[in-house]
């Protein structure tokens, strides 16, 4: 069941060490939290859990809403997985980790269901969906059932904001050009608004932006692939 | 809703195509569409495992979780359906095991075709969403069944167009920083074009 890891769809290596169960490596606090941010960010460099990224980045607003979900899950889920790591079992360590991950799923599909209807009914069943994303269940697997709860906190927290820079960048991209607006602030003159690039608010146009954006990334860090 | 089966069938192929249109299942889309073989065998592994999956959720949710439910609709009157995404997971988990044990053991040929590709498909994100549809749409058993066939032969036909496309893209001589992931999402992109095409078709838009 541990799909994501010996897999032919993760083909970086980067990736797979995303994935992979890693020993502690000693390193320090703010290394591990900042790895995730730039260098190994989840989604703009190792390409992972990519779906959220394209469909719930329609503009800045959804996509804060999105990451601030990821977070949520992401960081309950690596500390009750680094709490229970000597309890739990090795052979069925992956459905405890989708069952971890399913509930703290299902409180924030709720609560945003409950306090932010408008939002909730925009990202779908992209809340839900969460319990599938690779990131969450690769550090579940990869980080937090072999480390402390101070580094997995930290290494969530990493992730996270990744996860939500790279998503929150795709949105203010997006909805700049497809409305002329950011976060509903009306930043583009009047006469953009009335002509702006319906387009970029479709899907190609979200795979257009992410398309650009990595070989702009590829050229800034002087990468292939 | 009762929508025609012939236009969820068509809505669930082209107008809301699950690739293209919801960014559904997009891992094996990047990953395994490269060569024309294993988008054939990823296709059929996701027909296959989606149909299944549909049934049995669409079940559990009807006689197990809904309010007043035939199973536990005496006990529980709020009924379950908290528990969705908690028993959708595990259940679609434990099914595609219980395939793969099954098809090793009665048809090794297809088990062959299929084997690498069913345990990738647990963690697709395209099954539990189809799953989810159903119920969101309130399908009945057949509109359900229909939908998710639907969605597999639309996620099959964009897989193997993609991937003859993508083997061209390999001799193509593409500046380095487009190499890879950059030039398969802009490809993506104009194939998404092309089924914006479909919108409105039979009244469905997406």
């Amino acid at each position: 069941m541990s799909a994501d890891v010996d897999n032919p769809e993760v083909t970086s290596e980067e990736a797979k060490e995303f994935l992979l169960p890693q020993k502690p490596k000693g390193e320090s606090g703010w290394k591990i939290f900042s790895k995730g941010i730039i260098l190994e960010n989840p989604v703009l460099i190792l390409m992972l859990g990519l779906c959220p990224v394209l469909a719930t980045s329609t503009t800045a607003r959804d996509a804060a809403g999105m990451s601030a979900a990821v977070l949520f899950v992401l960081l309950m889920s690596n500390i009750v997985v680094s709490l229970f790591r000597k309890i739990i079992p090795n052979e069925v360590r992956i459905p405890v980790f989708i069952v971890i991950i399913a509930t703290f799923v299902t409180i924030a599909d709720y609560t945003m269901q409950a306090y932010q209807p408008g939002l909730y009914k925009v990202l779908g069943i992209f809340v839900p969906l969460i319990v599938v994303n690779c990131i969450v269940l690769g550090r579940a697997e990869g980080f937090a059932y072999h480390n402390g709860v101070w580094p997995s906190i930290l290494d969530a927290l990493g992730k996270a904001i990744g996860f939500a820079l790279a998503i929150v960048i795709m949105g203010s991209i997006r909805e700049i050009l497809s409305k002329g607006t950011w976060f509903t602030l009306k930043i583009a003159p009047e006469a953009f608004q009335k002509n702006a690039v319906l387009f970029f608010g479709l899907p190609p146009g979200a795979f257009l932006v992410i398309g650009l954006l990595k070989a702009g990334i590829n050229k800034i860090f002087k990468r292939e692939g | 809703m009762s929508q025609g089966l012939l236009a969820i069938l068509f809505g669930a192929i082209f107008v809301n195509n699950i690739l293209l249109m919801r960014f559904l299942g997009l891992c094996p889309f990047f990953g395994v569409s490269t060569r024309f073989s294993t988008a054939i065998g990823m296709s059929s592994a996701v027909l296959f495992v989606m149909t299944f999956a549909t049934w049995i959720t669409w079940g559990i949710y009807q006689l197990v979780l809904v309010p007043g439910s035939v199973l536990l609709g005496g006990i529980l009157p709020q009924g379950l359906v908290f528990l969705r995404t908690v028993s959708f997971i595990l259940v679609i988990a434990a099914l595609v095991q219980l395939v793969e044990m099954f098809l090793k053991k009665t048809v090794p040929v297809l088990y062959s075709a299929l084997g690498i590709y069913l345990p990738l498909i647990t963690t697709n994100c395209a099954i539990l969403g189809v799953a989810f549809l159903v119920i969101d749409n309130k399908f009945g058993f057949l509109q359900g069944t229909i939908f998710a066939i639907g969605t597999a032969f639309g996620f099959g036909l964009v897989m193997i167009l993609f991937a003859a496309l993508r083997e061209r893209l390999e001799l193509a001589p593409i500046s380095k920083s487009f190499r890879g992931y950059p030039i398969a999402f802009i490809a993506a992109a104009l194939v998404s074009i092309a089924f914006l095409g479909f919108t409105n078709m039979f009244g469905i838009s997406p």
